[in-house]
């Protein structure tokens, strides 16, 4: 199964990325071809077969409940694009 | 002999005897790289002045008798490891003024041992490539041949070692990012177990995969780099709570009682280079007669690597990187408009095209409706690979293979075609599905004197056969004694 040009926008659209339309044929092209070869997957039987998420599984990393240092606020915003009176700046959301 | 050509364990020795000072060495580094990073391209951003700083306070703390192995070394660090007032770019448009506010654990390990970071190197932006060509910032050049890729992602961490602009560094490997560039320039990578190292201030690509480790100019180097960077971190829960052992006395057994395995399946890969194959059978022959016994193995699953990988890697980083969102830090687009297209500029502007294609193979692997077939499958056939794994693990201490197919291709060359780049690392992925340990180590050159590395793979949280049989292969050979001229 390859992928549409509609499916490109779409799943763009999903991860906000807006991508031109020269930029769309060469990724359904591109992308289709990587996405057959990854189908060959389904040849392999999995029936039963658990998923593995963390090849080393740790469960309950606990660490003591203590107060520990953190980032100030101000140098928490040090890296903001925009940023006033201690807080992250963004465009207007509600109209 | 030049300052800048020691190894670590040799330049250790003089700083101890008060032979040499740190500043020397660390002026000697830099002086290098002041010759040759203008053909090479290492090097996004030098730190000299606060490196010199670092070298001054070695020194005292030499003459005081406060030594370890790394006081006082200098050591280049891949740019996406967190670095505190030094930029850490991630070889990105989004990220090239980003300046940490606070060290990743590796860092902090380095400098409590007084080591003396030179400045950081360039890889493929977000670690996602085998060539570092899709850095958004500069090209890297292979100091064995200048118009051949340095192998990638972290391709300036090997360019750097290779080309004697640092003593050691460090990389990064999510699918052969470490072991596939020490291929490619002729030193040594090691890419630990899935948990041995801290992942703290390492800015993420594939949670699940990723795995700081050492590049060296040979294996007692690494050796010594990868004690002073294990252990257990309580600031990354992923992060394994075994005892580190010392990896450098590890390296001086010799191989009797060791078993390797030749898994099968990499012998008969198609699209391996002839020089390859003939370079690793001499390779394994040397090994055998240092007196490891050796067997034929089976991993069935691993030629479904690439296939799972490509579904898990992406789907991991389409999900990490959300957080590039143009708020909190690195770019934003200015364009006067809504919160949803500020975040869709910023990211449109900032990505380059290897990382929005793989954000798009990722959620499309992740979106509703195909979740099962493309995600859930692929995590079912990793834990076939690690079953493999284990299995042949029962008969053998350690697996020989290639690192990469063949030796470094030509610049430009692949970088049209996303799937046949992929396949650069159809030998190193499997080890980060089943989270195990590898190393590349250089094994011969191939009939255009281009570098090709041998891979030994180990159990989980065996590094230390991994390192002895490497050791081994390294007294026997004087590959890793070769320098290109550059």
């Amino acid at each position: 199964m390859s992928l549409s040009k509609n499916d490109v926008i779409h799943v763009a659209n999903l991860a906000y990325l807006n991508l031109e339309e020269k930029t769309v044929d060469k990724f359904a092209a591109q992308i289709g071809k990587i996405i057959d070869y990854v189908d060959t997957l389904n040849r392999v039987d999995t029936t039963n077969v658990i998923p593995t998420f963390h090849a080393i599984s740790l469960t309950n990393a606990f660490r003591e409940d203590t107060e520990k240092k953190h980032l100030q606020r101000k140098t928490a915003l040090e890296n903001a694009p925009e940023k006033e009176n201690g807080h992250f700046v963004v465009p207007k959301v509600i109209g | 002999m030049k300052l800048y050509e020691l190894t670590i364990l040799k330049a250790h020795e003089l700083l101890k005897q008060k032979k040499i000072s740190s500043l020397e060495l660390t002026r000697s580094i830099y002086d290098r790289i002041k010759k040759v990073d203008k053909k090479v391209g290492a090097y996004i951003t030098k730190a000299e002045k606060l490196a010199v700083l670092q070298a001054k306070e070695a020194d005292k703390a030499i003459i005081k008798g406060d030594i370890s192995y790394l006081t006082g070394i200098p050591i280049a660090v891949k740019d996406l490891i967190c670095t505190k007032s030094i930029y850490t770019t991630c070889a990105s448009k989004m990220l090239e003024k980003f300046v940490p506010s606070y060290d990743a654990t590796v860092i902090k390990k380095l400098k409590k041992a007084g080591a003396v970071i030179i400045g950081k190197v360039n890889m493929d932006e977000f670690a996602m490539g085998s060539s570092t060509e899709n850095s958004g910032l500069q090209l890297t050049r292979n100091p064995w041949d200048l118009s051949c890729i340095p192998g990638g992602s972290s391709g300036g961490s090997a360019a750097a070692v290779c080309a004697d602009m640092c003593l050691g560094a460090l990389g990064s490997d999510t699918g052969g990012s470490i072991r596939q560039p020490a291929s490619h320039c002729g030193v040594v990578g090691m890419k630990p177990t899935y948990g041995r190292v801290s992942r703290y201030g390492l800015i993420a690509f594939a949670s699940s995969l990723d795995q700081i480790g050492p590049l060296a100019k040979n294996v007692k180097d690494c050796a010594i780099l990868l004690n002073q960077i294990s252990g257990h971190d309580p600031s990354d829960s992923t992060s394994a709570p075994e005892n580190v052992p010392d990896y450098l006395a590890a390296c001086e057994d010799g191989l009797k009682n060791i078993t390797i395995g030749i898994p099968k399946e990499f012998n008969s890969s198609q699209g391996v280079d002839s020089d390859v194959s003939i370079t690793i059978k001499n390779a394994i022959n040397i090994i055998k007669d240092k007196g490891a016994r050796c067997i034929e193995v089976t991993i069935p699953h691993t030629k479904y690597s690439i296939a799972a990988y490509y579904v898990i890697a992406p789907a991991e980083a389409s999900s990490n990187l959300a957080r590039y969102d143009g708020v909190k830090y690195g770019f934003r687009d200015k364009t006067d408009s809504s919160l949803s297209e500020m975040y869709k500029n910023t990211r449109t502007k900032g990505f380059g095209p290897e990382v929005q294609r793989r954000i798009i193979i990722g959620t499309y692997a992740l979106a509703a409706g195909y979740y099962d077939a493309y995600y859930k499958k692929a995590s079912q056939v990793r834990t076939l690979i690690i079953e493999d794994f284990k299995k042949a693990f029962e008969k053998c201490d350690v697996l020989l293979s290639p690192v990469a197919p063949t030796p470094a291709f030509k610049i430009g060359e692949r970088i049209d075609d996303p799937l046949t780049m992929y396949m650069s690392d159809m030998f190193t992925l499997s080890a980060n599905l089943a989270g195990i340990p590898g190393i590349s180590v250089p094994c011969g050159f191939s009939q255009n004197s281009l570098p090709i590395g041998l891979q030994i793979m180990g159990k989980h949280f065996d590094e230390e056969k991994i390192l002895k049989v490497a050791y081994n292969f390294e007294q026997a050979t004087n590959f890793h004694l070769k320098k290109p001229v550059c």
